[in-house]
């Protein structure tokens, strides 16, 4: 058997993927990885079937007062299902020195980590979006509602995972994360919880509910240009 | 040409190391030895550009190495007390992944092959023993492409062939002009290649 070095060893050859085809290589690992990893992605949808779950039991069976808390429930039990599992995103990476080499690698750490946060939200995010229009049903929403309702989890929950990733970055090496990242992001969090919750309250009401989904949009957009560097800086902290 | 360049680093109020510099033709190797603590492998980290020192530079033929890296003009091969492999899939989509990133990704079979891991290759990383992991993390260093390698106590969990498919592998490795970084308390023999040797934790 010889060892050959896969090339002259002065002459390292330079970073040969694609941005898209690095994006698509990152996400397509960490779904894999994270497919097999079923029980970490089924506690948010779990958590968030629970709370939904419970509201009416201990509230009131009464059609007029579920259909007026639904969208601040729905939502509320979204964002924390989101907080649920955010403290993962990127531990299991630091502790096994994927993160490491990651770092190493001539590649933007920014694009890398933003497909990372991609992959958790497909495991994490999309079946909570899923559900919601399922579970809403038992809260009496109109149809309507539960369109603009899917929606706005649809432009929201992403928002949540990518600010969640700023947290998880700075505290992917902290033993008790899970608090600290709630207490970091949290507020962050609250401008998409308010709209989400707005733009299915005003559906509800027959209203137009453009104007906060245009804003969700908004803010989503921003998160996917701006977070990523922030998340970036953050890990090269948490690495050290 | 690998240079370090007066490193110093303090951990919370022990010294590491301090005013620490070598310079490291290609072609050649440098030696860490030093007790338990002494500093080896962080000072393997300070050269990959993972943690920064309190002062000085660690430069790759006169310029600053982690901007080379950022650049991709030079390429690092980090092999570590940590597999960088996830338990949860086999150890061929494991290496699959580094091997596309990396620009190799049609030689994943003939490492796995070398490094003797063919017959598990399939298996779920969770289920190969600690040598087995060494083993696969060892192709990953392989089929790099990089001319620096920085091996932190390379022999770890390693059986009597490990060791010498690994010593082989660095001996090509330095033939062929690369550079070699190791940490290590164990003896590996680095043939005819010149070495320096690097005392820490010694007053």
């Amino acid at each position: 058997m010889s060892v050959t070095p896969s090339s002259p060893a002065q002459q390292a050859p330079a970073a040969t993927l694609g941005l898209m085809t690095l994006f698509a290589a990152v996400l397509k690992r960490d779904l894999h990885v994270g497919m097999r990893r079923w029980t970490d992605a089924s506690n948010s949808a779990l958590f968030f079937i629970l709370v939904l779950a419970l509201f009416p039991l201990a509230l009131s069976p009464k059609a007029e007062v579920l259909r007026m808390i639904a969208p601040g429930v729905i939502w509320i039990a979204a964002l924390l299902a989101t907080l649920l599992s955010l403290h993962l995103l990127f531990r299991a990476d630091l502790e096994d020195g994927t993160l490491e080499q990651l770092l190493m690698l001539p590649y933007p750490l920014g694009w890398i980590l933003l497909a990372k946060t991609l992959a958790h939200w497909i495991i994490t995010g999309i079946p909570v979006v899923v559900m919601a229009p399922i579970l809403a049903v038992t809260y009496h929403l109109p149809a309507s509602a539960l369109t603009v309702l899917t929606f706005s989890l649809l432009l929201g929950t992403p928002t949540l995972s990518l600010l969640g990733s700023i947290g998880a970055a700075l505290t992917a090496g902290l033993r008790s994360a899970s608090v600290l990242l709630a207490f970091i992001v949290g507020p962050l969090m609250l401008p998409v919880l308010m709209l989400g919750a707005r733009a299915t309250d005003l559906a509800l009401a027959g209203e137009d509910p453009t104007g906060p989904l245009y804003l969700l949009g908004a803010l989503l957009m921003l998160a996917v240009s701006v977070v990523p560097f922030m998340a970036a800086a953050a890990i090269r902290v948490s690495a050290d | 040409m690998l240079a370090g360049t007066n490193l110093t680093l303090w951990r919370e109020t022990t010294r590491l190391f301090e005013g620490l510099s070598f310079i490291l033709p290609p072609g050649s190797a440098l030696l860490i030895e030093g007790p338990n603590g002494a500093g080896k492998t962080t000072l393997l980290r300070v050269i990959a550009g993972l943690t920064m020192p309190e002062s000085g530079s660690v430069t790759w033929n006169g310029t600053d190495l982690r901007s080379q890296l950022q650049s991709g003009v030079l390429q690092l091969a980090f092999f570590g007390h940590a597999t960088a492999l996830k338990p949860e899939i086999s150890a061929r989509a494991n290496l699959q992944f580094f091997a596309q990133l990396a620009g190799q990704p049609a030689r994943v079979d003939e490492l796995l092959q070398v490094t003797g891991l063919a017959a598990c290759a399939d298996l779920d990383v969770r289920l190969l023993s600690a040598g087995q992991k060494r083993r696969a993390a060892l192709a990953r260093v392989l089929l790099s492409g990089a001319g620096l390698w920085l091996l932190d106590e390379p022999q770890t969990n390693l059986d009597k062939a490990g060791r010498q498919l690994l010593q082989r592998a660095v001996q090509t490795h330095l033939g062929g002009g690369g550079t070699v970084v190791v940490a290590a308390h164990q003896a590996l023999d680095l043939g005819s290649a010149p070495v320096c040797r690097l005392m820490l934790g010694m007053d």
